[in-house]
């Protein structure tokens, strides 16, 4: 029996326990046979299944062969800022004391969705209490246009508004209130122009921000013909507000250069540094940028959190003073993007077993105004309108629409769970179609021998372990069990009706655009041994920092706390890639890793020699110099052995650099490798719905969630339970509302409903795979944890949908759009009840 | 931090003891009005002296709103001057440099600001400063003993009840209100108790264990 990490979690027991770890690397290596030879298979077969391309470096031969687990690596470490989360001294970006004369800033905002500014008078603004400066697009000396892959983002508007939030200016007054107060003296008057919010239009009116796209797997127009049945449905999938607790703020500090000191709740710190420079017009070196931790970020920092860091350093150039700048929740939730919302189709054969043979699927994502990363958005959605089954021969069409709406950027998933909604509302729906349970036809449509490459030509590797995940979720959640009970329990009640939903989670770890995913760190060890490592990598909460210490305390044989991150900096590691597509621990952990190498190995060249030691078998532990040939006699502690290495004049700094190997993709083709490796997991969800009123509960959760060996079991089990959480808000209550202007009505808590503690399942069993390492030579063979379980969501929305189905005698397949809000379900509810005439798209 | 020598001179205006009521505020203002320094009417960070000649005082912010009021926080008896539309989380954040309790909506909805008002639990935000006159006030810096951590900030630990923490100090006052409530009997019902605090990176199982083991020890004695 292997062990499980999990988190037990219901009434009636109200336990909450974490197993005790085993050494997991060498059960799994009894446990799983096969699974062992097939790595070791790969491992020597192509030669190029680990480690970098080359396979020669440290760090690649370092992970070929699983270290034991007696490092501290694999300890359900607490979360590094954890002591300092709950006292309070934790310090976000609005905490920071400000240096003397510190100027508050605030933006003005465009109420027209669409329009041409006619007039900008901001003279009364400048005579307000307070107002020092007030800057427009005029005021800009570099670049106006700080898109931040394709131009499209004005930082200010300059002659056309795009969406209702748009800024159009800025100022800097001497008080916060008094910053909001003077925006409101702005004489601002726009031409309207016709607006346009359908993304569906837009797409047939060719209106994109970017070139559609096309993956192409074998012939999906034959596959169509000759297949026994068609399906063909739509659907609509909602976007999502970030909501962020800590909105998007930053202090800006003038330097005694041309430069500034950025402060800022922010996932892409070097490309603010880039847009900040290019706004200001001086070199990137006269910018630095730093981000301690984020209040959450979820995406919604990895671009637009750059437009503020913009303007208040240009603010803070001209007045020479430093600037502060908060948006005002209602603000910040017009002025930023959101998810994608999503329009999608599938016409889809299959066979009488339910088992897809090809077709054809489009998802046109609502892009906002302008590119910003709607290209990868898209992408990503079309590489995961698979999810975690072949389609056979299929065309895979993926437009961009430009509407005038904010920017819709990266949210947890980017596109993902987007694209996999399509392929889950299909699963549903040929199930019903064949009669069978649609656990039966995902099932059968898993990827598997023969049926193991993508529409996208990346052959699935691991995909065992799907399959296992699911059958073992069947059992734990006493899946077919309950289905006999609800289909019972559903016969007998007219209107309470229960359902029932398993599904899987296949998920592309890596970043599409293969040059984002290399990772910098900069290791120092002072001479009383402490250590400072930083690394590209920003701590928004996912524990990223407290698994890069455990990274380099592992590699160091030292202590957790002889470990610390000061913040991520700029000027301490350069050119860094945004922390996002749940690639930040691996890709910062193996940079930070690399140093870390590089330090031991210095060290223990230099102790062989200092003291006289075999080199061979000498590494550290437990924070002394051991051996594995003999005793090392007299010991040598940590501490004792840096000194000694200080004294002989060794290097106790390293940078540590990764790319991760193995991946391309060639966009002319639709063909590739865009992922490193897959994570999976699967999630059972229960709901009980009131049919005549729409509202519903969520009963119960099972979830078993793959992470490889994790890093940090309490961490990342944190990740999944949030994961999921979030994309069950995403799916039901999340609803983003704008009226006829494009104006959000939904701008605050109290409208846009967030899951809380109510909405927790009250009964909900988290559980992480274990004894499955990563096939591939990730960090310490983990796997990210940050988006995948996101889309274990998605089996609330398809328990929604079972309920439904059930009033039809499991007959018809309800399409239900999404947030499925309860107004949503008593619609579906009513058509169902009136008729399958009046049901629409699946039939 | 919390001495008055550390407060900006032109922020916080010397203490008055003598002579003032906590009921009349508006007799207090006006007097204030006419004597302390033109900052004093800005309570905000930035409102140090003003660099900037052009800098004209703010008509609605002059004679009549400001209020002397005396609380007591996190065990020390503070007299502030603040303008009577100050909220509690602005003086607690922006003057008394307390920035524990969080400004996540500022519309009394997402419970960051979570603090302790005579022993119940408040939105800080929404709560104006002048209302706390004479009160007790307790935020987060004010619940562990020195260095010792409050068993809940220690049961937020071990339970992983936390990933970004914005929300935590929040959390961790709504928490130890909930108990003295009796509200957390069980998980269903500190489920439903804590429910005006939003935790966006969803740790709300890790926050109910919490809960949970504190409620348990302390009815266990």
């Amino acid at each position: 029996m292997r062990t499980l990490t999990k988190r037990v979690f219901n009434t009636s027991r109200a336990t909450a326990e974490t197993t005790a770890e085993t050494d997991q690397s060498q059960e799994a290596a009894m446990s799983e046979p096969l699974l062992a030879l097939r790595i070791e298979s790969e491992s020597t077969g192509t030669g190029e299944a680990f480690g970098r391309l080359e396979g020669d470096e440290p760090v690649a031969r370092d992970t070929v062969t699983p270290r034991p687990a007696r490092e501290n690596s694999r300890h359900a470490q607490a979360h590094e800022s954890a002591i300092k989360h709950v006292t309070g001294r934790a310090r976000y970006i609005d905490d920071l004391p400000a240096p003397h004369g510190a100027l508050h800033a605030m933006v003005g905002l465009s109420d027209v969705a669409h329009g041409r500014i006619t007039r900008l008078d901001l003279g009364a603004v400048m005579e307000m209490p307070g107002v020092i400066d007030v800057i427009t697009a005029q005021h800009i000396p570099g670049h106006r246009d700080i898109g931040p892959v394709f131009p499209g983002d004005p930082m200010l508007a300059d002659e056309e508004v795009s969406y209702v939030g748009q800024p159009l200016f800025a100022i800097a007054a001497t008080s916060y209130l008094e910053a909001r107060r003077a925006v409101k003296a702005a004489v601002v008057e726009i031409a309207p122009l016709p607006p346009r919010f359908d993304p569906v239009a837009a797409a047939d009116a060719g209106e994109f921000v970017r070139p559609t796209h096309v993956q192409m797997s074998g012939d999906w127009q034959q596959a169509l013909e000759h297949a026994p049945h068609v399906l063909e449905a739509e659907q609509f999938v909602g976007g999502q507000e970030h909501f962020y607790l800590e909105g998007q703020a930053c202090l800006v500090v003038p330097g005694e250069d041309e430069g500034v000191t950025v402060y800022t709740s922010n996932q892409h710190p070097s490309e603010t540094q880039k847009l900040v420079a290019e706004v200001l017009d001086i070199p990137f070196h006269a910018v630095t940028v730093e981000n301690r931790r984020m209040g959450g970020g979820f995406g919604g920092k990895e671009t637009q959190a750059a437009p503020w860091a913009c303007m208040a350093a240009l603010l803070a150039r001209r007045t020479g003073r430093a600037i502060r700048l908060r948006l005002p929740r209602a603000e910040d939730t017009r002025a930023t993007g959101k998810r994608h919302p999503f329009h999608n189709r599938y016409r889809l054969g299959f066979d009488d077993e339910g088992v897809i043979l090809g077709g054809d699927m489009t998802l046109i994502g609502d892009c906002g105004h302008s590119p910003d990363l709607s290209e990868a958005v898209v992408d990503r959605a079309m590489f995961h309108a698979d999810n975690a089954y072949s389609l056979g021969a299929a065309r895979v069409t993926g437009h961009r629409a430009r509407t005038h709406m904010a920017s819709n950027t990266a949210f947890r998933g980017f596109g993902g769970p987007q694209g996999m909604m399509i392929v889950e509302q299909a699963m549903d729906d040929i199930a019903r179609h064949v009669g069978e349970d649609p656990l039966t036809v995902r099932k059968r449509n898993l990827y598997r021998i023969g049926r193991d490459t993508t529409h996208y030509g990346q052959h699935v590797d691991q995909y065992p372990l799907m399959v296992e995940i699911i059958e073992r979720l069947e059992r734990s959640s006493d899946y077919w069990q309950r289905r006999d009970e609800i289909r019972a329990f559903n016969r007998q009640s007219a209107v309470i009706k229960r359902g029932l939903a398993l599904t899987p989670v296949k998920f592309g770890i890596s970043f599409t655009a293969k040059h984002l995913n290399q990772a910098g760190a900069l290791l120092h060890v002072y001479t009383d041994g402490s250590v400072m490592i930083n690394h590209g990598g920003t701590e928004m909460g996912q524990g990223l920092h407290t698994k890069v210490c455990q990274v380099v305390a592992r590699e160091l044989g030292i202590d957790f706390e002889s470990v610390r991150i000061s913040a991520t900096r700029t000027d301490k590691v350069p050119n860094t890639s945004p922390t996002a597509a749940s690639s930040g621990a691996d890709l910062n952990g193996m940079a930070a890793r690399d140093a870390a190498t590089q330090i031991r190995q210095r060290l223990l060249d230099f102790a062989a020699e200092h003291y006289q030691f075999d080199r061979e078998g000498l590494h550290l532990e437990n924070g002394k110099l051991v051996s594995d040939i003999g005793a090392v006699t007299p010991a040598v502690s940590w501490g004792e052995l840096i000194q000694a290495a200080y004294l002989g004049r060794v290097s106790l700094s390293a940078t540590g650099f990764y790319s991760t190997p193995l991946i391309h993709y060639d966009r002319d083709s639709g063909q590739g490798r865009p992922f490193y490796y897959f994570a999976y997991g699967a999630s059972v969800s229960e709901v009980r719905v009131d049919t005549l009123s729409g509202e519903y509960r969520v009963e119960r959760v099972d979830i078993l969630h793959d992470v490889g060996d994790s890093l940090n079991p309490a961490i990342d089990l944190g990740q999944v339970e949030g994961g999921f959480i979030q994309g069950m808000g995403w799916l039901t209550s999340e609803e983003l509302k704008w009226n006829d202007d494009g104006r959000l009505l939904t701008d605050g808590p109290a409208t846009y409903k967030i899951p809380t503690f109510g909405d927790l399942p009250p009964i909900f069993n988290v559980e992480l795979l274990e004894g499955h390492p990563n096939s591939q030579a990730s960090l310490y063979r983990s796997k990210a944890v940050g988006e995948p379980p996101f889309m274990l969501g998605i089996s609330v929305w398809s328990a929604l949908r079972d309920a439904l189905s059930s009033l039809t005698g499991y007959r018809v397949s309800p399409p239900l759009d999404t947030p499925a809000t309860p107004e949503r379900v008593l619609m579906a509810a009513e058509a169902l009840r009136a008729g399958p005439a009046n049901v629409g798209a699946s039939r | 931090m919390m001495d008055h020598e550390s407060n900006p001179p032109d922020t916080e205006a010397p203490c008055q003891s003598s002579g003032v009521t906590r009921r009349t505020v508006m007799k207090v203002g006006a007097m204030s009005a006419t004597m302390v320094p033109l900052g004093v009417m800005v309570p905000w960070k930035a409102s140090a002296q003003p660099l900037d000649d052009k800098r004209q005082p703010a008509p609605g912010l002059a004679a009549g709103n400001v209020v002397e009021i005396s609380p007591r926080i996190n065990g020390t008896r503070r007299t502030l001057r603040v303008d009577a539309r100050t909220s509690l989380l602005d003086l607690l954040r922006e003057r008394l440099d307390l920035v524990g309790a969080k400004k996540g909506c500022d519309h009394g909805q997402c419970g960051a600001c979570t603090v302790h008002v005579n022993g119940r639990r408040v939105a800080s935000c929404l709560t104006l400063a002048a209302k706390v006159d004479g009160a007790e006030v307790l935020t987060i810096e004010g619940i562990s003993d020195g260095q010792a951590l409050h068993p809940m900030q220690q049961a937020f630990i071990d339970h992983d009840a936390l990933q970004c923490g914005y929300c935590t100090p929040g959390q961790i006052m709504a928490a130890i209100a909930c108990i003295e409530e009796g509200h957390a009997s069980n998980a269903a019902t500190i489920r439903e108790y804590m429910s005006g605090n939003i935790c966006r990176c969803g740790a709300y199982n890790g926050i109910v264990a919490a809960v949970e083991q504190i409620a348990r020890s302390v009815r266990e004695g």
